[in-house]
This record gives structure tokens, C-alpha cells and sequence, in this order.
């Protein structure tokens, strides 16, 4: 009877044994490679003392110290005059008395988070429009060149971005670009639209282009094929593609803090710069990188099935 | 097509010019070029622009910090004088050590972990996704906390690397240490990446048909044969596809690198790009630095041109 069973299998299916052993070490894997996050995480909610204790802690009471410092700055003052200021308003208020320091006011990270937001979106935004644009004429039309002109579009996202940085920079500071919203999002475009280009141009070709024809036949123009019959089949593709944007931009640290030192400075270069007295604030840094790193997991898994296309620039589809 | 196209250009010889343009819209040939012009222009003015910019700067000696001073043209001589500064042998040397060791242990573990996912035990799509999340992350954010975890006295790693071999705890110092800093980028770098040449991995071991085993079993090839004869040669374009890729990507290695160590002890790990950021917005030396950028496009532009034949050769798979 068990005969029949393993020869109704196919004869490559590997054994029980070799499916448990490799799931065992693959499951290893994944979690000795959390550890660091687990790690960051679980300091984001531990108190700057408990941060820098040996052995590291890893039970320990769970303090919002890290989050309130992340939000605010704060300034030393004496115990007498702490106490003449009446009851705490608030978790942060109380945890920071407790350390005898008062609340000066809102730190930079919620701007630069924003920043980080709106010049993100604002890139993937264009970068998306004009790569579904592209994408659509290279998949659908004769190109000339259209090897060498994807070739070309795909180099600039090769380039060495502190190389591109430097007449970047120099340009920016003639058109008084230098440290805008506007100029990051033009140079996250410029770098994503490649990205956009390729990526599209593999989810557009698998649309057959017998449903643009057959509308073009009932009367469509083409441009009316294209946003009524195209854009709505792309629609998944367009989708990954704008996260693949989204986080790139998101991501990105050379050019931000090259051309970026303050109104438009985004979440990257800003997180370093957390300290506290007397050296880095751990579990403020370990607080903002876990708000930071959040969209990212969220967006990982909603990608999960379009990963492969987007590392490869759309080549390698299964 | 063609013949729709004619019948379409019929009708509108036959038709007056006012509705011969409702009739036929635009022409297929000016949708391309309008779909495709904002595109090419915008790389144009943000990319090869201020790339002919690079290249006419890295003649002349002009600073960025002084833009007053009269331009002069210098010729070869940044050329010149970066080919022979040891300053900069030193960070390509740098450089070739973290892309190389890279890009082995990414291989081999990724290689490893995809062979090992191919199994498809239970739950394999939920770990691969969490194996994933890693390479996702910001090379500068993901730099800088695991300077946390590097701190000799009260850093993760030198309390696990102690805890297994009893090696005491704050006898070294990953980042502080000039022969160890090298292998700590190294670390960091293969933690965050080998889950992408996994993913190309899987993918080259998922593209090899089922029945070329079941043919090798029929002929009673051992399993260690049909690894090297059937698998291994097979997955070889994937293969090559994330090798190239990353090492491209770490060939200009920057973020990461800068804030683990900022290209320390000394210049230990001060990789290409590192040299090139401080001669460029530390130093000014602007002509000096767009030489230098030149002479890094190229030797990036050779190896994106090989990646993308290696591309064009796994798609058609």
C-alpha cells in the first residue's frame, strides 16, 4: 500500500525528511534575520537607561520614553522649578519631569516625516504618469532605437548617485532648487521613471492587443482605447510599479541629505541626527526607525507576488 | 493592422480636412513620440545634462565653493592625477573587497535558501515573505541602527558573539577595529541583500521543467549529478542576473556604508563613492570629483550594458 502512495507521487517530490529539514534551517533563517528589527523595535519602547544596560535586556517594562523623546525637544531645569509648574499634562509631560526636564517644544521629525510623505508621493506620482505613457508607446508602436532608448532610460537609474549629485547640485543652486520639495521630487522622478518605464512596459505587453483593436474597430480613438482599455487591465501594474516608486523614494538617503539640510530634508537623513545628552538617544532613534520602517513591511507584503518583477525591472515575471 | 491602418488613411483622403482630423485622431506615430517625449526629456535635463556638465567640469578647475573664481582649463590633468593618487587605489581596493565577499556569501546563503525553499516545505511563501522584508528597508536606516547593535559594550551582536564563544564581549570592536570594520559592512550588507539573490534564485530554480528531472531519475542520475549537470547550469542566467546587479549597486555603495562607519577606522571602508562625496562636498574640489565620477559612469555603464544582455537572455527563457 505505501508503495502504491510514493509511486503515485511524482518521482521528483522530495521526502518528508528533506521538506522538514529544509523548512527547519529556512525557518532559522528568517528568524536569526529579525533579530535586528525585533531588536530596534523592542528598544523604541525601552527607557534610555534600559537601552544601554548590559546584559542587553530583553524583558523589560515598556516605557513611551523613546516616542516622547522622538516628538520633542527638551531642556534641563531644576527640581524646584519643575515642581512649581503644576501637574503634567500628559505621558510625555510626566515621563519627562521624571528625568527633571520640561518640554521645550515639537521636535523635527513629524516635518520630516512629512517631507518624506510628500515628496514620495509627488515623485511616484509623476514618475508612474510618465512611465505608463512610455511604457504604452514602447509596448504598442515601432520605435526606432527602442533598444537603445530603453537602455539609455534604464543607465540613469545605474548611475552612481553621488556622481549625479555633484552638477545636481550645482544646478539646483542656480535654479534655487537647492533643499525644495519640488527639486526632489523632479530628481525622484527622473531616477523612478526608469524603473516606471520598465516595469509598465512588462505588465503592458502582456495585455493582448487585440482588446485595444477590437475597440479601435467599434469606433475607439487611440487615445481613448488606451485610458479606457488599457490603463483599467494595467491597473495592477500600475499599482506595484507606484509602490516600487513609493519606496525607493521613501528609501533614498544620498541625495537627500546631499541636496537637502533643512525645509525639505526627508525622514533618512534626519533619523542619524537623533541624540540625546551625552550621545545617541536609542530609544528615540529605535521609535522613529520602527514609524519609518512600518509603511515598508506593510508595503513588502502587499507586493509579495510582484517582488521578483520589480528587482529585475520586469524581466524575470514567475 | 496594416490593413486597418488603410482603409483608416482611405477615409480620410476622402473626407474634408476638418473631419478627416476628428476621423483619424492622431496618428499612431505622434501618440509614440508625444507618449514618450516627457520622458526622455525629463532624463535629459535632470541626467545627461548635468552629466556633459560633469564631463566639461572634470577639465576645468572650478570649486564649487569659490564660483567667482576665473574657470581655467586643465585638461588630462585630474585624469591623470586620480590614476595615480593612492588615496584612490586605496578606496578602489576598499571597494573590490566588500563587492567581492558580498556578493560570495550573498550567493552561496541565497543560493543556499532558495535550493532549500524550492522544497516547498509547508509554509514556505509566508517565510520567504518574511526573509524578504530585509532588502526592503533604507540602506541608511538599516546603517544606522546596526551601529547600535555593533556598540562593543552594549550592542546585540557582540553580546551573541560572546554568548556562544565566550569571547569576551568588549575585547573587539566591529566598527572600531581596522581589521574587522571591513567584514562588519560586509555583514550588514549580507544580511540586507541575500534575500534578492535569493528571490532571482527561486525564480532560475522554478523556471527548470519538472520533466528534465523525471527524465534524469529514468536514467538514474544521482542527485548530486543532477545538481550539476541539471539545476546548477540551469539556474546559471538567474544566477548571474542578481550577481551583476548587486554588483553594481555595490560597487557605488554609499548610504549604508557612510553610516556604519563613515569610512572608517582610518579609510578602511571608505568605498569609491565615499572618496568621491568627500572630494566633492567636503574638499570642493570640484573638477577633481567630476573627473572621478566620470571614471566611475564608465566602469558602471560597462557593467550595466553586460547586465542588461544577461537581462534580455533570462527574459527569453
Amino acid at each position: 500500500m505505501s508503495i502504491i502512495a510514493s509511486t503515485a507521487h511524482s518521482v521528483v517530490e522530495p521526502s518528508t525528511l528533506a521538506k522538514r529539514s529544509a523548512g527547519f534551517i529556512v525557518i532559522l533563517y528568517a528568524l536569526i534575520s529579525m533579530a535586528p528589527l525585533f531588536w530596534i523595535f523592542a528598544t523604541g519602547w525601552k527607557t534610555p537607561p534600559d537601552s544601554i544596560s548590559y546584559p542587553p535586556k530583553i524583558v523589560f517594562n515598556p516605557s513611551l520614553e523613546g516616542y516622547c523623546n522622538l516628538f520633542t525637544t527638551r531642556t534641563r531645569q531644576t527640581a524646584d522649578y519643575i515642581q512649581a509648574l503644576g501637574p503634567p499634562q500628559g505621558t510625555c509631560d510626566e515621563v519627562t519631569r521624571r528625568r527633571e526636564m520640561v518640554i521645550a517644544g515639537p521636535s523635527n521629525y513629524a516635518p520630516r516625516f512629512v517631507n518624506s510623505l510628500v515628496i514620495a508621493f509627488g515623485s511616484t506620482f509623476l514618475a508612474v504618469t510618465l512611465g505608463v505613457f512610455s511604457a504604452y508607446a514602447f509596448s504598442r508602436f515601432k520605435i526606432p532605437l527602442a533598444d537603445d532608448l530603453l537602455f539609455f532610460i534604464l543607465s540613469t537609474r545605474m548611475m552612481p548617485p553621488i556622481a549625479v549629485a555633484i552638477p545636481i547640485y550645482l544646478m539646483y543652486r542656480e535654479l534655487g532648487l537647492s533643499d525644495t520639495a519640488l527639486g526632489m521630487i523632479l530628481l525622484y522622478t527622473a531616477v523612478n521613471v526608469s524603473l516606471a518605464v520598465w516595469l509598465l512596459k512588462g505588465f503592458i505587453d502582456e495585455i493582448p492587443k487585440e482588446y485595444e483593436e477590437a475597440a479601435m474597430i467599434d469606433g475607439y480613438t487611440r487615445l481613448r482605447a488606451f485610458f479606457k482599455v488599457v490603463l483599467p487591465q494595467a491597473a495592477t501594474g500600475i499599482a506595484a510599479t507606484a509602490i516600487f516608486c513609493l519606496i525607493f523614494a521613501w528609501n533614498e538617503f544620498a541625495f537627500a541629505v546631499l541636496l537637502t539640510s533643512g525645509a525639505a530634508q526627508t525622514a533618512p537623513p534626519f533619523i542619524p541626527t537623533i541624540i540625546g545628552e551625552g550621545g545617541m538617544d536609542w530609544p528615540a532613534v529605535g521609535a522613529g526607525t520602527t514609524l519609518f520602517l512600518i509603511p515598508i513591511l506593510v508595503f513588502t507584503i502587499l507586493l509579495r507576488k510582484h517582488l521578483l518583477r520589480g528587482i529585475t525591472f520586469g524581466a524575470v515575471r514567475k | 493592422m496594416a490593413k486597418f491602418e488603410s482603409i483608416t488613411a482611405r477615409a480620410v483622403n476622402a473626407t474634408p480636412p476638418a473631419l478627416s482630423k476628428a476621423v483619424r485622431g492622431l496618428s499612431d506615430r505622434t501618440i509614440a513620440w508625444l507618449f514618450i517625449a516627457p520622458t526622455i526629456i525629463l532624463l535629459l535635463a535632470i541626467n545627461i545634462f548635468p552629466l556633459i556638465w560633469t564631463i566639461y567640469l572634470s577639465f576645468t578647475n572650478y570649486a564649487a565653493n569659490r564660483p567667482n573664481r576665473p574657470i581655467m582649463n586643465v585638461g588630462l590633468r585630474w585624469y591623470r592625477d586620480i590614476l595615480g593618487s593612492p588615496e584612490v587605489w586605496a578606496a578602489m581596493q576598499a571597494t573590490a573587497h566588500f563587492v567581492f565577499w558580498t556578493i560570495f556569501f550573498q550567493t552561496l546563503i541565497g543560493f543556499g535558501l532558495a535550493y532549500l525553499i524550492d522544497r516547498k516545505f509547508r509554509g514556505h511563501a509566508f517565510w520567504t515573505t518574511i526573509i524578504l522584508i530585509p532588502m526592503m528597508l533604507s540602506p541608511a536606516v538599516v546603517g544606522n541602527f546596526w551601529k547600535f547593535l555593533y556598540q562593543p559594550q552594549i550592542g546585540l551582536f557582540n553580546y551573541v558573539i560572546s554568548f556562544f564563544t565566550g569571547i569576551e564581549r568588549s575585547s573587539f570592536e566591529m566598527l572600531g577595529s581596522v581589521t574587522l570594520a571591513p567584514w562588519a559592512i560586509v555583514i550588514v550588507d549580507t544580511w540586507m541583500w541575500t534575500p534578492y539573490v535569493m528571490l532571482i534564485c527561486l525564480a532560475g530554480l522554478r523556471s527548470i521543467p519538472g520533466y528534465i528531472y523525471e527524465a534524469a531519475e529514468v536514467d538514474r542520475a544521482s542527485k548530486w549529478r543532477q545538481f550539476w549537470s541539471i539545476t546548477l547550469p540551469m539556474a546559471l542566467p538567474f544566477i548571474m542576473l542578481a550577481v551583476l546587479f548587486r554588483g553594481i549597486e555595490n560597487f557605488k555603495m554609499f548610504d549604508m556604508v557612510v553610516l556604519l562607519t563613515g569610512g572608517g577606522p582610518g579609510s578602511t571602508t571608505e568605498l569609491a563613492s565615499i572618496t568621491l562625496k568627500r572630494q566633492a562636498f567636503e574638499a570642493y574640489r570640484t573638477g577633481y570629483s567630476s573627473a572621478f565620477a566620470i571614471i566611475l559612469f564608465v566602469a558602471v555603464f560597462g557593467l550595466a550594458n553586460i547586465y542588461v544582455r544577461t537581462l534580455n537572455r533570462v527574459k527569453q527563457r
